[in-house]
């Protein structure tokens, strides 16, 4: 019996991406979606499972998304485990071979980026929620934007050949726009390289390399941990004596301890967010960099 | 390239010392000097910043390419290996190896179990070892052993068919009858401690109606991105709920789904369901049930963290065939379920149902809970809850719950 239905189900994998209508593409981020659009253009269609301003760890497998699955072309994740509490079982429901892990469909859009913070040594949970294959938050690294943007080309021009042309021509776009952009951003941030920072969650390794922040703390006393007493008494404590300016604040996070430590110290809370949709203006991959950058900015400036 | 840097470092570390012995109006002129020092420094940073970035992204093309190139590690099964990165000799065994989760439920319970059996004062009850992994391109398997301190029994073991054509999806094994909703909740998914009434009364007991057999779900396709699932359900005919007389007598279950979001913060869930199976009290008698069920799901997602709600109701009825009399019994709970902190949630139920071998009898109550979980692997609950009787005792308990997550994280119910 598992054999038969195991041979009845090969045609329908190789017919399913005939179609001429546009490449359908569900990402799990909407910074994936975001880049997927600017490379693929009109021939593509995105739609992205998790909202910017919401937490990307806690997301519900909910059965509309399992809707949006059955139809894709093309699944881009982000990978490194952020995803494990509500992909697989919504990829298992999808009824769509094409794509499940190892599938032509399938692309995990960590693979040739700089992750950051691979733990070396064994993993237990005290230490939190911590993900074995690396801090998953690397998109917030440009450079890591481009390897992302290439992948998706790449894989596009393969499940769509007739779009090759069309796909170099979004990806060198993009990459020329992101070339433009850096140096705005880097020109907006070079006098404050180096900045002392805490964050709430760690969710900053790749941005503060890529713009020099040095993040000498998080509000979290372990990933996924929310603040405690004497955690916040520690962060109290390095704020003053390393003199410490900013708090960066993820949108999906409560602002309480973090205020009550700006409270207390008189650091500035800054809310910084880590996905494109984490609020109205931030529409791409690029307004992503410049409100978070012109945020940096303004809170620093203030402080003068 | 840092033999400079440092170097640098040196001069505009010193220099503020050597500026301090200078006469006065020098001061300026060397102020002038630093700042036009520091622009230099600070421009050719900037260049260097630049083309490190440069010979990054030109790394990561690199690696990226490399990556390409290189054989796609084996099977990325769905929940990932728990271990090093690709590439460790010392654990490529390990991706073969299912994924491997072991849920404990330890319960204590205190207070006046009126006449009814007691359920003892601490025990740890039902534990599950969940083993789950990709078979090949065309299957996943799970396997779920639940462990309670008087043995091990399957809850379910079986193979899922990921690549079956026309939107079906199939599974073959012991599973949990998607009769209803909750029914199809193993218990760490569960807002209590405990099975509501009417599944205890109407679908066989406390573990609820599981079955061993075939399961085919596939998508019936509605307007305005409405989530719509049949599923047959095809079981032996014998099992907690259902018992057979002969071999050719199976047990059937019909569950339709419909799944709708209400904008990005609420949806709502409706399933209908309907079963029939032989009873076992004569070789032709039966039992047909009909299940309607609702949950509403409210959660803001920027909030998500710290605040939802989940509103449950569910209604059974049971029409068991006897010789002298049939027996049609109704039974139903509603919940509501309101998260109001990270870390802390409360519910609480009304349950009423009628027995399934005794129309005249019913049992009703209702329940509160209070749940705090430390972190996403470890929860606490307390629940009251008081159950009247049919034969006129009341028990008002207070169940005590821990709950531990180890192993593979397994994802989160909805």
């Amino acid at each position: 019996l598992l054999s038969v239905l195991a041979l009845a189900s090969v045609p329908s994998a190789t017919g399913a991406a005939a179609a001429t209508a546009k490449m359908r593409i569900v990402t799990t981020l909407q910074d994936l979606s975001s880049i997927a659009a600017a490379v693929g253009g009109d021939r593509v269609d995105t739609f992205a499972l998790a909202k910017g301003y919401q937490d990307p760890h806690f997301v519900d497998a909910k059965p509309s998304f399992v809707l949006q699955l059955s139809r894709a072309d093309l699944l881009i994740v982000a990978g490194l485990e952020l995803e494990v509490g509500y992909l697989p079982p919504l990829v298992d429901q999808s009824r769509n071979a094409e794509i499940h892990p190892g599938a032509r469909g399938y692309l995990d859009a960590s693979r040739g980026c700089d992750v950051l913070q691979r733990p070396s040594g064994p993993v237990t949970r005290a230490m939190g929620d911590v993900h074995p294959q690396g801090n998953p938050h690397y998109w917030t690294d440009p450079a890591n934007g481009r390897v992302i943007a290439r992948a998706i080309a790449a894989r596009l021009a393969e499940l769509d050949p007739d779009g090759k042309a069309a796909y170099e021509r979004g990806l060198a776009a993009f990459d020329s726009e992101l070339d433009r952009k850096e140096k705005e951003w880097d020109q907006k941030l070079a006098p404050w390289f180096g900045t002392k920072v805490v964050s709430f969650h760690n969710s900053w390794p790749n941005f503060a390399k890529r713009f020099r922040l040095d993040v000498v703390g998080h509000i979290e006393p372990k990933p996924g941990i929310p603040p405690t007493p004497s955690h916040t008494l520690e962060i109290i404590q390095l704020i003053e004596r390393e003199r410490i300016p900013l708090i960066l604040v993820e949108p999906y996070f409560d602002t309480k301890t973090p205020k009550y430590i700006a409270g207390k110290t008189g650091a500035t809370v800054v809310t910084l967010y880590p996905s494109v949709g984490g609020t109205e203006e931030i529409t791409d991959y690029f307004a992503l960099f410049d409100v978070n950058v012109d945020a940096l900015v303004a809170a620093l400036e203030g402080r003068r | 390239m840092h033999a400079r840097w440092s170097l640098l470092g040196i001069v505009l570390a010193a220099w503020p010392s050597a500026a301090a012995a200078q006469p006065p109006d020098a001061v300026a002129a060397l102020r002038a000097e630093l700042a036009e020092l520091r622009r230099q420094y600070e421009e050719s940073l900037a260049r260097l910043e630049r083309r490190v970035a440069d010979i990054e992204a030109e790394n990561a093309a690199l690696r990226e390419v490399a990556a390409a190139t290189a054989p796609e590690p084996p099977v990325v099964a769905a929940p990932a290996p728990q271990t090093a990165p690709a590439g460790d000799a010392a654990m490529t065994s390990s991706y073969w190896n299912p994924a491997m989760s072991v849920i404990g439920n330890f319960i204590g319970v205190a207070g006046n179990a009126g006449d009814a059996d007691p359920l003892p004062s601490a025990e740890l009850s039902e534990s599950e070892i969940a083993l789950s992994a990709v078979v090949d391109p065309y299957a996943r398997a799970d396997l779920f052993l639940a462990f309670g301190e008087e043995g091990v029994e399957v809850e379910e073991g079986f193979v899922t068919l990921t690549a079956l054509p026309a939107n079906l999806l199939a599974k073959v094994g012991r599973m949990r009858a998607g009769f209803g909703k909750v029914n199809t909740l193993h218990f760490h998914s569960r807002p209590w401690p405990d099975q509501p009434l009417p599944v205890v009364n109407l679908l066989g007991g406390d573990e609820g109606w599981i079955g061993t057999g075939v399961s085919l779900a596939g998508l019936l396709p509605l307007p305005a991105d409405t989530f719509s699932e049949a599923t047959l359900q095809v079981f032996g005919g014998s099992s907690e709920l259902f018992e057979a007389t002969e071999r050719s007598d199976l047990a059937y279950n019909l569950h339709y789904r419909v799944f709708r979001d209400l904008g990005d913060a609420s949806n709502l869930d409706l399933g209908l369901s309907w079963a029939q199976g032989p009873n076992g009290v004569t070789a032709s008698s039966d039992t047909r049930l009909w299940g309607l069920d609702a949950t509403y799901r409210w959660k803001p997602l920027q909030r998500g963290l710290y605040r939802g709600t989940v509103l449950r109701g569910e209604v059974y009825r049971s029409r068991r065939d006897a010789p002298d009399a049939v027996q049609h019994a109704l039974g139903w709970f509603t919940s509501a379920d309101f998260q109001l902190a990270r870390r802390w949630s409360t519910g609480a139920r009304y349950e009423w149902s009628e027995r399934a071998d005794d129309e005249t009898l019913h049992d009703s109550g209702p329940a509160v809970t209070l749940t705090f979980a430390p972190s996403d692997f470890l929860q606490l609950r307390g629940e009251v809850r008081r159950r009247d009787f049919a034969e006129g005792d009341t028990a008002t308990e207070l169940l005590l719950q821990l709950q531990f997550a180890i192993g593979a994280h397994g994802a989160h119910p909805f």
